[in-house]
């Protein structure tokens, strides 16, 4: 955020007086984004923690001020901590293995090999694919019978599971797909950071008689930890909120297991009308999504600073 | 030399194998859609070996198709539109325009992105019911006219110009709107591009909020059409697939289309953090 200060230009702005500044023309210039994010983000954000101190299931006319008790009716909920359990996995796992894979990738097509454009595409076009439709064909491919994955682990004499009727392989299957849908993202950011990796630091190292093994462990790793804190972040936050998938391959079942937040406040709030409850577990959404945020502040002002 | 040649294809058999994982899943879907039902049965097919083309038909057909398409059409291009030249204006007051609150307002903006969409669901929800706009292109279009992201995009990218030609023109008694209609816009076809290419995305895949604000079939996307039509038809896959190929084809084009800008705005962002 260095440089974006503005230099104070000669008085000519002056005619539009000093306290007001130009207040007039920039009250046009923001009006639709003031209204839009003050109607349907600024302003809901703040209601619905309002919400979540009523019972109200969105038709009445009159709604019951409960206090904290649709927290504590969550605290106390089976449903509620399975979610909690499974939302955690499914991040967790989503956001490990996708961070991996990328890295792979990312340092495989970083050196110069014929073809780098096209393997670009191929990786990052599940990052654009509508959800809908690649959960849709997921779901295909993991069907138990005819299903690519199971036709292909007969092939080697296995035989797979009902995945996404399996109470113990469902969430494995949906994680799969988040990672299919993430690797491309992190590939391409990790491109770009180890396009910026002075060749010069590895010259050097090797003058010393450091192997690729080691130069990977003490220059390039290291010098991606910025990147590496930003992409974990960024797919913690999404992760958390993970609805699309889940509707479509497997409603969060079988027997809840894999009834991420999402989708459990989706069913609360617009299956089941209970808006104020629904809005207390949006609220341990945010929670959870302001820690990771918080988490982040405080560990880039402590390290890399350099960055920016 | 030996040595270099052995790894060189080492690293092409591993990118090869991960590309194929990547795009197994759009073959698949592909070499499905174009299967007769009654070969359904045989292996999985890597290279279509049938041309069923009217499979598309059927599918297309079998459901509202043409009118989830109109219906996401207009909803994704209102929202390219609203979200870029709205974007585009606050990021040029944000940018370069000299009032009282601008910076806490602009990271007022900022922290908008922070919100998770889940917090802010169910009140959005019931400010749109309120208007009155339950399965209306409104619901589809208004609460999502501005993108805080796009703002960031273009007040980087107005901070990156110089700023004579636009000195001049205010000397020369040029208004702000004059300035950034005249001067700044045409300037600015990169980042337009840009913040173009994620609005459609953005759009063209959103399934969560036209799932709630809209109810009769009429008014569906493309999205939530295609997650009714899987809840009709669960198992011909021929049709879903020939469906979820037709669903996935604009974003696939779009992003073709747009690929540089788009992962220039990925990485910019990104590593600026």
């Amino acid at each position: 955020m260095n440089g974006v200060r503005l230099q104070k230009t000669p008085s000519k702005a002056s005619r539009w007086g000093r306290t007001l500044g130009e207040w007039p023309a920039a009250l046009f210039f923001l009006l639709p984004t003031v209204a839009v994010l003050g109607t349907f983000n600024f302003y809901p954000a703040l209601y619905s923690l309002y919400l979540s101190l009523f019972e109200w299931n969105g038709l009445s006319p009159t709604r019951e001020f409960v206090g904290l008790a649709n927290y504590a009716r969550l605290l106390a909920s089976g449903e509620f901590w399975n979610s909690l359990r499974v939302t955690l996995l499914y991040a967790g796992g989503v956001t490990l293995l996708a961070l991996a894979l990328g890295l792979g990738v990312a340092v495989l097509l970083n050196q110069p090999i014929r073809g780098q454009a096209v393997y670009r595409v191929l990786y990052f076009l599940p990052v654009i694919t509508p959800t809908v439709a690649s959960g849709v064909v997921w779901k295909y491919l993991f069907d138990p019978t005819q299903g690519v994955v199971n036709r292909g682990l007969a092939g080697v004499g296995l035989e797979g599971p009902s995945w996404l009727s399996d109470p113990s392989w469902a969430l494995a299957a949906v994680v799969v797909v988040g990672v299919w849908k993430r690797v491309g993202f992190n590939m391409v950011v990790y491109l770009a950071a180890l396009q910026g990796i002075p060749r010069a630091y590895y010259e050097a190292a090797q003058l010393d008689g450091a192997g690729p093994w080691q130069q990977f462990r003490h220059i390039t790793l290291p010098l991606l930890a910025p990147t590496t804190f930003f992409l974990v972040v960024t797919a913690l936050i999404d992760a958390f909120q993970v609805f699309d998938l889940v509707y479509v391959m497997t409603s969060g079942g079988p027997l809840g297991g894999t009834d991420v937040l999402g989708y459990y406040l989706y069913r609360q709030g617009f299956r089941y009308s209970e808006l104020g409850f629904a809005s207390a577990v949006a609220y341990v959404m945010f929670a959870l999504i302001f820690a990771v945020t918080v988490a982040q502040f405080r560990l880039t002002r402590g390290g890399g600073q350099g960055e920016g | 030399m030996k040595a270099r040649a052995l790894r060189t294809a080492l690293v092409h058999l591993l990118l090869a194998g991960g590309a194929f994982l990547s795009a197994m899943p759009f073959l698949w879907m592909l070499t499905t859609a174009l299967k007769p039902e009654s070969a359904l049965y045989q292996p999985p097919l890597l290279f279509p070996a049938h041309f069923q083309w009217e499979n598309f038909a059927k599918a297309w057909q079998a459901a509202p198709f043409p009118r989830f398409f109109l219906n996401s059409a207009v909803m994704t291009a209102g929202i390219v539109l609203a979200q870029t030249l709205f974007s585009a204006m606050a990021g040029y007051a944000f940018a370069r325009m000299r009032f009282a609150g601008r910076d806490l307002l602009f990271f007022g903006v900022l922290g908008t992105m922070m919100i998770p969409f889940p917090v802010t669901l169910i009140p959005s929800f019931l400010v749109v019911n309120w208007l009155g706009w339950i399965d209306t292109y409104n619901a589809l279009i208004v609460p999502r006219a501005v993108s805080a992201f796009a703002i960031f995009l273009f007040r980087q990218f107005f901070l990156s110009l110089p700023r004579e030609l636009e000195e001049a023109a205010l000397m020369d008694g040029a208004g702000r709107l004059t300035i950034f209609f005249r001067i700044v816009l045409p300037l600015s076809t990169p980042v337009i591009a840009a913040s173009a290419i994620f609005s459609f995305l953005f759009a063209w895949n959103d399934f969560l909020w036209p799932l709630i604000v809209t109810n009769s079939p009429d008014m569906r996307t493309v999205q939530v059409g295609l997650a009714m039509f899987q809840g009709q038809y669960g198992v011909f896959w021929t049709l879903l697939s020939a469906a979820a190929t037709i669903v996935t084809l604009p974003a696939v084009l779009a992003f073709l289309a747009a690929q540089r800008q788009f992962i220039a705005g990925i990485t910019n962002t990104g590593l600026k953090e």
